[in-house]
């Protein structure tokens, strides 16, 4: 295995009285995709908001390439977020700027470059998405796949250590799935980066992925490569492979006997 | 009995707590915002652009308004003082109720209503769309990129369109008293020129409309950026912005009233 990028040691996180993590330790490593997958509702994306230092953990430690996130001081965490680029579930563009412009925002912010500089970083970024001919489209204009696609051009713009997918093949067409799944899979292999893909789409996210942690009740369930997972006879991660209707995860939400709850 | 007694004070008890912790994060965001705000000096074109769209975008309104309470205005006070054969204090009449109360007091509501909950809305979406938090992750902060543009370029505004809502409304004042009813106009402005002082009414309006702008510009911000980020909470920030802002204006109208024109 490469070296460690994020570590992240005993987390634990709540959200009112609800616990989110409880405990939580995983690794992953600088090179290749890693896949976080869980049922909804187990925290995948608020691990995500925790790496990216926009959440406080109740205890424990996340550290990016060597820097505990949460003890940074807002512009040293500021500097390590422009090494980190994120791809929202919304895509989450700014809805008053252009494709252009949105793909062009970090560069500006960031930069110093020239309007012809950032035009040919913008269009070269744009093109490996696919997407150059959309650059003077405005975003209300996009499908929900493009957005995707502009918003990982966006990700991308700043050349990032890591990429964090939060649910990236959530409400796809098969025809956008089969083009993120991928771009995702190019991407890292061309920019030679640490992919971070949450989701809980079984079959692509596993296609893709060369580590895999499973999540659930606050904790890491198992971990290993797709192959080794899809053999796992565990039997929550056999459930969660093979998607049954019942088994550790029940169907029925806990609740009193039916006969009690229909008789008194 | 006593248990339901103990519940409703409990209940009174964690909402006033949760009034105070409220108002606290309003005057941290407070501060955070204008310590955001030094940024615009680099970048004056996001400023302009925000005056464009909070300041000018609500002047039509504010004209309207302007225009047609002088209007009110003048007739009212015509009717009152003809009484007394003093009709030629219309204007004074006129333009002392809009320069002290008028002006600063409506343009603040009419700005609470059109621009306030504009600014909540978008700002909310922007939340709920995720926009904020992906400024975030791009290492831009958005309380510098969003809120205070927004903010300074609504404090900035407030004073103007209250000096232009009192303009205008002498002037619609003039229109009734002098067109309509027949007032001369020599003695209109004389007495208001003469009467009208700079420092007492017309600075201390300013100073009104200036407070009044904080109060509507943060009461419209910080409800925006708090909003729960769904679409029955951002509906229900947008009303309190209004409901919020409105009450604040009024009370406040009353303090610094009392404040600057005791004799």
């Amino acid at each position: 295995m490469s070296e460690i990028l994020v570590k992240i040691r005993d987390l634990h996180f709540s959200r009112g009285d609800r616990k989110i993590f409880d405990g939580l330790s995983l690794d992953i490593p600088r090179q290749g995709i890693t896949a976080i997958m869980g049922p909804s509702g187990t925290g995948k994306t608020t691990l995500l908001k925790l790496i990216g230092g926009q959440l406080t953990p109740d205890q424990g430690t996340v550290e990016v390439d060597g820097q505990n996130v949460h003890q940074l001081s807002t512009a040293k965490l500021f500097e390590l977020r422009k090494r980190m680029g994120m791809l929202f579930q919304s895509g989450a563009l700014l809805t008053d700027l252009s494709v252009f412009e949105n793909v062009a925002y970090p560069l500006r912010e960031h930069t110093r470059l020239d309007n012809a500089m950032i035009r040919h970083l913008v269009l070269l970024k744009l093109n490996a998405v696919g997407l150059r001919g959309a650059a003077d489209m405005m975003p209300s204009e996009l499908s929900g796949g493009m957005s995707r696609r502009v918003a990982l051009a966006r990700a991308i713009a700043l050349d990032p250590m890591m990429i964090m997918y939060d649910e990236p093949f959530t409400g796809q067409d098969p025809i956008s799935m089969g083009v993120l799944v991928s771009l995702i899979r190019e991407l890292n292999s061309a920019l030679d980066v640490c992919s971070i893909v949450v989701s809980h789409d079984v079959p692509d996210t596993l296609s893709i992925s060369d580590l895999v942690h499973f999540i659930s009740a606050g904790k890491v369930v198992e971990s290993g490569t797709p192959e080794q997972l899809q053999e796992s006879r565990a039997d929550w991660t056999h459930q969660f492979v093979h998607g049954d209707a019942d088994g550790p995860v029940p169907f029925h939400y806990p609740a009193r006997p039916i006969m009690e709850d229909l008789y008194g | 009995m006593i248990s339901k007694l103990f519940d409703r004070l409990q209940h009174i008890g964690s909402a006033t707590l949760k009034s105070f912790q409220r108002l606290g994060n309003g005057t941290v965001f407070l501060f955070k915002v204008i310590g955001s705000s030094y940024g615009l000096l680099l970048r004056p074109m996001q400023l302009v652009r925000q005056m464009y769209s909070v300041g000018v975008q609500t002047m039509i309104i504010i004209v309207v308004a302007g225009l047609f309470v002088g209007m009110v205005m003048s007739l009212q006070s015509y009717y009152t003082l003809v009484d007394f054969g003093a009709e030629d204090s219309v204007g004074v009449m006129v333009a002392l109720s809009l320069l002290r109360e008028l002006g600063p007091v409506v343009t603040a509501l009419l700005f609470a209503g059109r621009a306030g909950s504009a600014l909540t809305a978008e700002i909310g979406l922007m939340k709920a769309t995720e926009q904020l938090s992906g400024m975030e992750m791009m290492a831009v902060n958005p309380m510098q990129r969003v809120i205070a543009p927004r903010f300074v370029a609504g404090v900035i505004s407030m004073p103007m369109l209250a000096l232009i809502f009192s303009a205008v409304g002498i002037l619609g004042g003039s229109l009734v008293a002098v067109e309509l009813l027949g007032l001369d106009s020599g003695a209109y402005w004389s007495q208001t020129q003469d009467k009208v002082d700079l420092y007492e009414d017309i600075y201390n309006g300013i100073i009104k409309s200036l407070v009044f702008g904080v109060v509507a510009v943060w009461i419209a911000v910080f409800e925006g950026y708090d909003c729960v980020p769904t679409s029955e909470g951002l509906g229900q920030a947008t009303t309190r912005t209004v409901v919020h802002s409105s009450l604040a204006i009024l009370f406040l109208d009353f303090i610094l009233t009392a404040l600057m024109f005791s004799k």
